[in-house]
């Protein structure tokens, strides 16, 4: 059992950090509350903005879904996001910053309305990034559930692991504000970015050598798949390209951008960040495939057998049943029961409290929806100019309470893995949004009808992939089920991993119709285009193109 | 133009179904060929960072954000 005091331990720092980095600070308005005052310096801003990016699904997820699915974890998420996600910050993250210097934006939103001379539209796009973003704050206490129940042993049942994550993150964000949470956010990443080396060096003289295991793995006819990638179809391997576009459609990533003092300071995150997903995601993804091998580990092995059990007798079984065997051979915890296995006492505490780090990068997401509530609810229908802006920001605060507090309650009884409710739902419905950025900054001809008609389409579609999967059951791993089929084509299928159009996961679809209704509405309401003064503030005339 | 190409082949180069069915060589004696491909695509993603924020720096935006006075 790996004693939990060095994670607690973290916990209480992370609150201090969080608390009093706050303190330092001469302004004391809602730019300095929500935006840190636009003055994070170079480091803080790389490791924070990696940080805030980086959550639960990094470690535990990517270590999870790599037990049971094999190297080709790394390929779905890690090396594409390692070049879409720092391109669309070049490309975009850049010009929100200048936007946002510029005309004092502390939200997409306020740039959005801005942007398109619109009112109540931009609170429609703010209605659906707002739900959109629950899940991947659920994600985290969700995270933070499992991780403090297994480090204790049982001892933390997950109600209450969920539970002091949820209260240490609001802690820090009510009181810290951005300035707290990205010092917070920076500490992690120090932490989680060390994890990875010290985890596969310490595991791996633990297991007595990784060439031995991986060539027991190749030896196996049920282990071999794992280290090649011919059980995943190459378009579902493509479609998946598509996740990291939400990125820059996140919110709180949109509001990150506008907190750094200078430009410049995009450079080096722009050019190190496929350098942190390296340091992070391949020692997960690694750990995850060879936890295989790991049989002298009782939970392991337990999970193994239940695997195995499903997928010789999967058809057969009762529903009940194949859930609980389901649940029994999840791998969301595997790392940890890896540290538990092999990694001796004080060091697979400091780790556990580094896969803690990586859980509760939820702060930036909680505080992104107390910013937009408070700047694109409160102050947009004119709640400051009533109450004043002390009301503003504490305002802010109590929308962080309850926030948390309802996410919390959706994690006590969400059934889903993370890493499969992560990339359903929040980052599928996110990169279906990104040509609403793209749009923004790039098109002069995009109106706000096709700002309107992209985010209609994306809640809709979000809430159509998750009703689907909630009616059709999920089949047996290898099977699917036609939703939809048009002659002898079957357009929509139900597999075990989620659903298929074509053979692509549902963002590919989603983000191409999001573009081309942006396109097709803002053409057929070219009469609805903002004005030339407005218009002049976005595409300067000697502006140069990149 | 060029970036475009450039980021578009890096792009392309993503899907590698030439190591789609293999797991060996396992490079270092560990790293089955297809996760040591995508460990190398990272790096591979940033230098090619590197290569365009070198050329292709909007530094007129740094200018954009300070200056309240439309260009």
């Amino acid at each position: 059992m790996i004693p939990a005091a060095a994670v607690f331990a973290y916990l209480a720092v992370a609150l201090a950090i969080g608390i009093f980095a706050r303190r330092g600070s001469q302004q004391k308005d809602a730019e300095d509350y929500f935006l840190a005052g636009r003055s994070l310096g170079p480091a803080v801003f790389l490791l924070s903005l990696f940080g805030a990016n980086m959550t639960a699904f990094s470690i535990l997820g990517a270590s999870g879904h790599a037990f049971g699915n094999g190297i080709v974890t790394y390929g779905l998420m890690a090396s594409s996001s390692a070049l879409v996600i720092p391109l669309s910050i070049f490309l975009i993250g850049t010009r929100l910053w200048a936007l946002g210097k510029r005309h004092g934006f502390m939200t997409p939103v306020q740039m959005f309305r801005d942007r398109w001379e619109c009112g109540h539209i931009g609170t429609v796009i703010f209605l659906v990034q707002a739900v959109l973003l629950v899940p991947y704050i659920v994600i985290a206490v969700m995270g933070g559930g499992t991780t403090l129940q297994a480090v204790s042993g049982g001892l933390v049942p997950f109600w209450l692991g969920g539970a002091v994550v949820s209260l240490v993150v609001t802690g820090y964000v009510c009181f810290g504000g951005m300035r707290g949470t990205a010092w917070v956010n920076a500490f992690q990443a120090v932490l989680f970015l060390m994890f990875g080396a010290v985890a596969v060096v310490t595991i791996g003289a633990g297991m007595g050598g990784f060439p031995r295991a991986m060539e027991s793995m190749l030896a196996s006819p049920a282990t071999a798949p794992l280290l090649a990638r011919e059980r995943v179809s190459p378009l579902y391997f493509f479609s998946y390209t598509f996740i990291p576009l939400s990125t820059i459609a996140f919110p709180h990533i949109g509001i990150f951008c506008l907190t750094a003092r200078r430009l410049s300071h995009f450079r080096k995150t722009i050019v190190l960040y496929p350098i942190c997903m390296l340091a992070i995601w391949l020692p997960s993804v690694f750990l995850g495939v060879v936890a295989n091998t790991a049989t002298d580990v009782p939970a392991i092995t337990l999970k193994i057998d239940a695997r195995a059990t499903l997928a010789s007798e999967g058809p057969t079984l009762a529903p009940a049943e194949r859930d609980r065997l389901r649940a029994q051979a999840g791998g969301d915890d595997v790392v940890l029961r890896l540290l538990e296995g092999y990694a001796p006492l004080w060091l697979a505490s400091l780790l556990g409290a580094a896969v803690m780090a990586a859980v509760m990068a939820s702060d930036t997401q909680i505080l992104a929806l107390s910013t937009m509530f408070t700047q694109d609810v409160f102050a947009y229908y004119e709640g400051t100019a009533r109450f004043g802006p002390a009301m503003q920001v504490q305002t802010g605060r109590v929308f962080v309470i309850v926030l948390t507090l309802l996410a919390y309650l959706i994690a006590l009884g969400a059934p889903q893995s993370i890493f499969d409710l992560a990339t359903q739902y929040a980052f599928a419905g996110y990169a279906a949004l990104s040509p609403l950025v793209a749009a923004a900054v790039f098109w002069k001809g995009s109106t706000k009808w096709g700002a309107l008609a992209t985010t209609v389409w994306t809640a809709a579609a979000v809430f159509a992939v998750a009703l689907l999967q909630a009616v059709v059951p999920a089949p047996a791993p290898g099977a699917a089920i036609a939703v939809l089929t048009i002659g002898s084509l079957d357009l929509v299928s139900r597999a075990a991993t989620g659903t298929t159009v074509l053979g692509f996961m549902p963002v590919v679809p989603m983000t191409i119709v999001s573009a081309l209704l942006m396109v097709v509405i803002s053409r057929w309401t070219a009469a609805s285009r903002p004005s030339n003064i407005t218009l002049a503030k976005y595409f300067p005339m000697a502006r140069q193109q990149v | 133009m060029t970036a475009a190409l450039l980021v578009a082949a890096i792009y392309a180069l993503h899907q590698d179904f030439w190591f789609w069915r293999e797991a060996r060589p396992l490079v270092f004696g560990v790293l089955p060929i297809g996760l040591f491909y995508h460990a190398v695509y990272t790096l591979a993603s940033s230098l090619l960072l590197w290569f365009l924020v070198s050329v292709w720096w909007p530094s007129h935006l740094e200018d954009a954000g300070h200056s309240p006075a439309a260009e």
